[in-house]
């Protein structure tokens, strides 16, 4: 049998300090950064990059017979006053370029006339290269009025929201709610983190990024998950250890699910990047960053969390039952319990539980 | 037992299985010796798999109705017919003002006369329809008010309006399999127009933003009692006005409606033939003239519609003199040149008017929307519009294909050379997994996007992820020295409650998507919650039973199991 990770015993929590400090340090760079972007616009950039389905303006994408450089397409478009237009080759395809032409008024009916000239007048500009059809043929156009990018943008920020609300509310009633918590906190990490990428290298963020935004928080409670629940159930095995070496364990004893899932998840998303074209570039790149940094935040984010708020509670219990309060008798049973009648009671968990009524 | 168990296992698998191999690869009709051919199984998936305009190409049009512009005409419309109906009750009033700012809509109708007031607003109650407007009345002012909910809702009529009048213009124009609906918030008035094939929708974004053309006309016949004159064909009609059309004449189609069933019903047989009219020209009114239209039921019958319509103050003179010396001849309603309805004048009709037939409550309403339909209720404007060239959406599909299988090929090795024998295990629910969450989008009739492409390689990352799980669970048992039976009995169940756990957590932020997203959103959450509901049945139960029948097979004690 051909194994990667037998018995691995690394002490990972003792590592948490490091490991918060690697993810605060990235977090403040991708928070710096857009800062920065957002204030003083060096060459002209903007904390994100917001592609024309958040921000409102055309793309034309077009296949040229006798592909021309961007230079002489940058010229023919400035001739009809369109010097704005970003030009992007399609790193795959030789001869297609991506012509996006921001959107300059912010009015609402501005805005749609505006959107719609742009269309025309890039159409008008490229004849300048040979008759349409003949020379060059447009082969894809998005047009998007300021407000339907507005529109977009705040939905898809909400329903990311909502979503995480629903995840946390799940993982609370599955386990504890310091579970759920310290997941949605990991979860939170990895998006930010990954804005942070893409306001760095200013990468364009469309649609599919926000899609991937929303798998790549699947993913990472997926990752979170399985560490928690073979938690769970150590802690039912091994009632007399701490929560400390229990989680270690765990780390260790799913760490060669871990890397062997995430490790083919990488690689497929490689594929994407590699293979799946222009239009889903932004989506992989996006699950690329995630997939690494999920799979990261659910050893060295997730559980340091979790093990810190449940020992805290611990804590707190423990100075509530030194100073003479009587522990509730009738205190909350832990759902763990109640899910095994078979194990017997009263075995240290309890008393933890005991005081938090 | 267990065997018992084992081939109850065995046939539910192999009936999902062939029954999802056939949704996705025979075709609809009753299938042939072709149909099992490379060529025709190709051809069977590409008509059974529904592909987004992303995909297949064509244009994607979002709209706004500016209801605003809609109140306010209303607004100035209902000002000069309340003006008009205070004249001709003898009662001039010295001013009557449309207030249409923000939010607000409102007439203001002033006199110099404060007794005259109540007389005022009878006389006004009488001649125009302000059943959604409130009425107030203080010193020697009355003000109509339109509410917010009443805005709400004619704002929301007329949005409902132009998605209709949108869909009929698709039609006229044939535009072949359009998607037109609501888009966005409710309130947000947006209307999205998907028209696969249309590469260049310039030439439809001008037709539906184009104002229709409504005509009432004066039809040629021998008056009621007998039936209105028409022809079987333009040429026999040519003929009845002696082969040419005079100046003030015109030979027009007719769609004759079709009569109503005694239940009141929807007739079931198909169309009448197309039959055509002489009408005189010039129109009595068109649809500039034209108010409202709403069908009614008549007092007679209980199954029976009428449609009652109302013009503006100008097009009621006209009318009303025309209708008056017209009793009992008939009229028809044109809309874009072809005849609508033919119906026969009952009394003269000035402001408010009745169309009389033998309508049921859908042909009625039917007509009443034509003619409301006959202009765009506001003007529209486009907000977004998108447009895929079919190369570029075969270049897509190439693409994500390409991604799918790379990515499932290295899976599939990376399990077998990994795993071992077990190995095919995965392999089978994998390639299970990838048939059945097709055969899914199939009887959901989902569309398959480039997202939704996306979606099928992750659900290829989490469908690999339960096997492993399972797989290295069933490893960990065996190391704890327990029997190749007990350990693998004991993995499934332990890795079943994680299994669960991380994909319910995963289709509770997809739903979140499918039901609060669009576009995109909605294409990659559709294909992720198929892929993961069908993970449990294709990564657990068969896999669960593969390994059933593994160890079912050696009579003795299993020593050792290839994973």
């Amino acid at each position: 049998m051909i194994q990667v990770f037998t018995s691995v015993n690394f002490d990972w929590l003792a590592w948490r300090k490091v490991f918060i400090a690697i993810s605060v340090t990235l977090m403040l760079a991708g928070l710096a950064s857009a800062l920065f972007r957002q204030w003083k616009h060096p060459n002209g950039t903007e904390a994100f990059n917001l592609g024309v389905d958040f921000k409102g303006g055309t793309v034309v994408t077009a296949r040229f017979k006798q592909p021309p450089t961007a230079e002489v397409i940058r010229a023919v478009l400035a001739k009809q006053s369109a010097q704005d237009a970003i030009i992007q080759p399609v790193t795959d395809k030789p001869d297609t370029f991506l012509i996006k032409l921001p959107l300059k008024g912010t009015g609402e009916g501005e805005s749609a006339a505006e959107v719609e000239a742009g269309g025309r007048t890039v159409r008008q500009s490229l004849n300048a290269l040979g008759p349409e059809g003949d020379a060059f043929e447009v082969i894809g156009t998005d047009f998007v009025g300021a407000v339907a990018g507005a529109q977009l943008r705040n939905k898809a920020v909400a329903v990311t929201l909502a979503a995480l609300v629903g995840i946390l509310m799940y993982i609370a009633f599955r386990f504890e709610w310091t579970y759920g918590a310290a997941a949605v906190i990991a979860v939170f990490h990895d998006v930010l983190v990954t804005f942070g990428f893409f306001s760095i290298f200013q990468w364009e963020v469309s649609l599919t990024v926000i899609a991937a935004m929303l798998t790549l928080v699947g993913f990472s409670v997926n990752d979170t998950i399985v560490v928690f629940d073979r938690i769970r159930e150590n802690r039912r095995l091994h009632r007399r250890d701490s929560l400390y070496k229990i989680t270690n364990d765990s780390i260790n004893q799913t760490l060669s699910r871990t890397v062997i899932t995430n490790g083919l998840v990488f690689l497929s998303v490689l594929s994407m990047v590699l293979f799946g074209g222009e239009v889903l570039r932004g989506f992989s790149l996006a699950l690329l960053i995630g997939v690494t940094f999920g799979t990261y935040s659910s050893v060295a984010i997730a559980s340091p969390i979790m093990v810190w708020w449940e020992q805290r509670l611990e804590a707190a219990n423990r100075a509530a039952t030194l100073a003479g309060r009587p522990v509730p008798s009738g205190g909350r049973p832990s759902r763990d319990l109640q899910r095994t009648p078979a194990s017997s009671p009263g075995m240290g968990k309890e008393s933890r539980r005991a005081g938090r009524a | 037992m267990k065997k018992k168990n084992l081939l109850q296992r065995s046939i539910i698998i192999a009936v999902v299985t062939v029954l999802g191999l056939y949704i996705v690869i025979g075709p609809r009709h009753r299938p042939t010796l072709r149909d099992f051919t490379w060529a025709g199984i190709k051809a069977s998936m590409a008509s059974n798999i529904r592909l987004g305009l992303d995909l297949k190409g064509g244009s994607h049009l979002v709209m706004r109705v500016k209801t605003d512009a809609f109140l306010n005409e209303l607004t100035q419309g209902n000002r000069a017919a309340i003006e008009s109906a205070a004249k001709e009750a003898g009662l001039a009033p010295k001013e009557v003002r449309a207030n249409t700012s923000g939010d607000n809509y409102s007439i203001t109708l002033e006199t110099t006369d404060a007794s005259k007031l109540p007389e005022i607003e009878e006389a006004v109650k009488k001649k125009v329809d302000l059943g959604e407007w409130s009425v107030s009345r203080s010193g020697n002012t009355i003000t109509w008010t339109l509410p917010p909910s009443a805005q709400r809702m004619l704002a929301e009529q007329a949005t409902e309006q132009a998605d209709r009048i949108i869909r009929s213009r698709l039609d006229a124009v044939g535009v072949a399999e359009p998607l037109v609906q609501r888009h966005g918030a409710q309130s947000a008035h947006q209307i999205l127009v998907q028209m696969p094939g249309i590469q260049d929708p310039e030439r439809v974004k001008q037709l539906l933003k184009a104002e229709s053309k409504l005509e009432l006309v004066h039809v040629v016949s021998p008056p009621q009692p007998s039936s209105v004159q028409t022809y079987n064909t333009e040429q026999e009609a040519l003929a009845s006005l002696g082969g040419t059309v005079s100046a003030d004449k015109r030979v027009l189609p007719y769609a004759e409606r079709d009569e109503p069933t005694a239940g009141g019903r929807a007739p079931t047989e198909p169309p009448k033939e197309k039959k055509w009219v002489v009408v005189d020209l010039p129109a009595i009114v068109d649809g500039s003239e034209l108010r409202n239209a709403s069908a009614v039921q008549t007092r007679g019958g209980a199954e029976e519609y009428a449609i009652a319509f109302s013009l503006k103050p100008a097009g009621a003179e006209k009318f009303g003199a025309w209708t008056g010396a017209h009793i009992n001849e008939y009229m028809g309603v044109v809309l874009n040149d072809e005849v609508k309805s033919i119906a026969y004048i009952k009394s003269q009709i000035f402001d408010q008017g009745e169309i009389s037939g033998r309508f049921s409550k859908q042909s009625a309403e039917d007509l009443a929307l034509t003619l409301r339909s006959g202009a765009l209720p506001a003007p529209i404007e486009y907000q977004e519009e998108r447009t895929v060239g079919p190369s570029l959406g075969a270049d897509s599909i190439r693409a994500g294909v390409k991604a799918s299988v790379y990515g499932l090929l290295f899976v599939v090795g990376f399990m077998l050379f990994y795993y071992r024998g077990s190995g095919v295990n995965a392999v089978v629910a994998l390639i299970l997994n990838m048939i059945l969450m097709l055969a899914g989008l199939i009887i959901f009739g989902a569309t398959l996007t480039l997202p939704g492409i996306a979606g099928i390689i992750l659900t290829i990352g989490m469908a690999v992820d339960s096997n492993v799980l399972i797989f290295e669970r069933i490893r960990e048992e065996i190391r704890t020295g327990k029997t190749i039976p007990s350990a693998v009995d004991q993995g499934f169940a332990r890795a079943f409650v994680t299994i669960i756990d991380t994909h319910v957590t995963t289709i509770i932020s997809s739903l979140f998507l499918f039901v609060f997203g669009t576009g995109p959103l909605r294409g990659f959450a559709v294909t992720l919650v198929l892929g993961l509901v069908v993970n449990l049945f294709s990564a657990v139960y068969v896999s669960r039973t593969i390994f059933i029948w593994l160890l079912s097979r050696k009579q003795q004690r299993v020593e050792s199991l290839s994973i």
